[in-house]
């Protein structure tokens, strides 16, 4: 396994609150590498850091060899760099597919095309099909993004990251505010992605990260306590003392 | 926000068109003429609020300057005609140059702001524009400067009959529509609606929205200065009346009053409220505040506006 991102003593402060502290990490190609740490320590801004949502006050991302701290969110996800968003950001007026398809137009070929009528590209739609068999959700293709339920919001949201066909893939709590059966689908769907993509993924849900995850980082108040596997993690004195508490015993 | 299925936009735009095409002969038929002239006018005011629904309505940019371009294509019919330069498509294409320069410029600083802050920036620089003609005194400042003539097609003075100028308006119009009803479905549209969803969810999947909402804010400037190039003509005259920031106000009452995002309803809007300002200004010489209780009225309940409230009694799809 090579690495395919180096993070680099990052860093970004609010004011004098440090929400991300000198963090160091490697993601491993192929490897899906959970994120845990409790609420505020700072997760979600190092994956808007990651994609470049949010600038870094300081330190390096070196991401296939390249350094891509200057490039912007656009830039970063030409090169395969996705994410996903915790609250749910769709094109709610655009249906399922054209949800999909506006992300594999992204990818292929130039936008500034102002005649032909993008509906009827069967290549963009043909693609947009593909993931969105991936994520179960083909049968509601013509449907329009704001009417779905919520659990098949968040499976949407993930068909869009597919879509742009990402090396790595930054997915930030895909479970939130989904029940129980939605949530066990889509579990299922991150198992299906493993080896295909690299994923880094942040999650509450602490049997899903634990089912999923071949490496484990705990943040807490914006610094890594500990790296490692999940059965590593599962022992570290000083994790279960700052997390995971009885809960994880 | 009311989308309309692309065939029901084309329909309800074709039967506009028919009707308008038929206008001349009920002008005959009733012997008055100034139904054309009228009727001329409207459709101008129809390209004008139709260029504005395209980045108002499709891409969320309320631009308070539009009136503008019309102003900058009307003086360069003034500037080219006064050099010599009096044929019709030759003045189009000065004023979609000029109108392309205009809206690069001031677009590229105007879109590094958002919502009140784009209105107010757009509002500045159509009020600088407005202030550089009234000091263009070689063209008679705030006095406005009359045409000798009406542009030439093929070097021949048609357009000075009424009626044939109408139907090079109406064909202006309906090629513009057509444009924009391809744009709007195209990658490019696609982009543009896209980022007037979500912004963040385009960058995400790898747009820089800048540029697009840069061109189609060109765009909409050029079919501005197309208008512009026709509001110059029907009154043989041009003057910064034409750029002040009311008529930029008129332009977007048009288009909410005819149905923001339709297209047709740009044209819907200029048509009712030309036609409202004349029929109220019957009543009353404060007929704006009769404008004003029907504007009101139409963005509080019919949803859509005029396209909205068609589509209901028609029983269309949403």
């Amino acid at each position: 396994m090579s690495t395919l991102l180096q993070i680099r003593n990052l860093r970004k402060s609010y004011g004098a609150l440090k929400v991300t502290d000198d963090v160091t990490l490697d993601i491993e190609e192929g490897e899906l590498h959970a994120i845990i740490g409790p609420n505020g320590a700072g997760k979600t801004t190092l994956i808007s850091q990651l994609s470049g949502q949010n600038p870094s006050d300081a330190g390096a991302l070196i991401y296939q060899g390249e350094d891509i701290m200057r490039l912007s969110m656009a830039e970063r996800v030409h090169r395969g760099l996705a994410r996903s968003f915790q609250i749910t950001s769709l094109l709610p007026g655009f249906t399922v597919l054209e949800n999909v398809a506006m992300a594999v137009q992204a990818r292929s070929g130039s936008s500034f095309r102002f005649f032909a009528q993008a509906a009827k590209e069967d290549e963009l739609n043909r693609d947009a099909m593909v993931c969105l068999r991936r994520v179960k959700l083909a049968d509601r293709a013509d449907r329009l993004a704001g009417s779905l339920s919520h659990g098949e919001q968040r499976q949407l949201e993930i068909a869009v990251a597919l879509a742009t066909e990402p090396k790595l893939l930054l997915l930030d709590e895909p479970l939130a505010g989904t029940g129980h059966e939605e949530s066990a689908a889509l579990v299922e769907l991150m198992r299906g992605m493993k080896r295909r993509h690299t994923v880094v993924l942040i999650e509450h849900d602490m049997e899903a990260v634990f089912a999923l995850a071949d490496r484990l980082s705990v943040l807490v108040y914006g610094r890594v306590i500990a790296t490692g596997t999940p059965e590593e993690i599962r022992n570290n004195p000083e994790v279960r003392a700052a997390y995971l508490g009885e809960e994880a015993a | 926000m009311i989308a309309l299925a692309p065939r029901t936009r084309l329909l309800a735009a074709a039967l506009l068109f028919v009707l308008f095409a038929l206008l001349p002969f009920l002008a005959t038929a009733l012997d008055d003429h100034f139904i054309v002239i009228t009727a001329t006018r409207v459709m101008v005011f129809a390209i004008a609020a139709l260029s504005l629904d395209l980045i108002l309505g499709y891409g969320a940019l309320v631009s308070f300057g539009h009136a503008a371009y019309l102003g900058i294509g009307a003086y360069t019919v003034a500037v080219l005609s006064s050099n010599g330069v009096s044929d019709l498509g030759l003045q189009m294409l000065g004023a979609v140059l000029a109108s392309a320069a205009f809206a690069a410029v001031t677009g590229a600083i105007s879109l590094r702001t958002k919502g009140v802050y784009f209105i107010m920036i757009t509002l500045a620089f159509g009020q600088m524009a407005f202030f550089f003609f009234v000091s263009l005194s070689s063209y008679g400042g705030d006095d406005g400067f009359t045409l000798q003539a009406r542009s030439t097609l093929a070097g021949m003075a048609l357009l000075e009959d009424d009626r044939v100028f109408f139907y090079v308006t109406l064909a202006a119009l309906v090629l513009l529509f057509l444009f924009a009803n391809a744009l709007i479905g195209s990658r490019f549209g696609r982009v543009l609606t896209g980022t007037r969803e979500n912004p963040l969810r385009m960058q995400a999947v790898g747009f820089t929205p800048f540029r697009y909402q840069l061109t189609a804010y060109v765009i909409s400037g050029c079919m501005a200065g197309i208008a512009g190039v026709l509001l110059a003509n029907q009154t043989e005259f041009v003057s910064p009346a034409f750029m002040t920031w009311h008529r930029s106000g008129e332009l977007i009452v048009m288009v909410i009053l005819g149905g923001i995002g339709t297209l047709v309803g740009g044209i819907l809007g200029a048509a009712a409220f030309l036609m409202l300002e004349e029929w109220l200004a019957i009543f009353s010489e404060h007929w704006k505040l009769g404008m004003g209780a029907l504007l009101i009225l139409v963005v509080l309940f019919t949803r859509g506006g005029l396209t909205g409230l068609l589509r209901r009694f028609l029983g269309g799809r949403a």
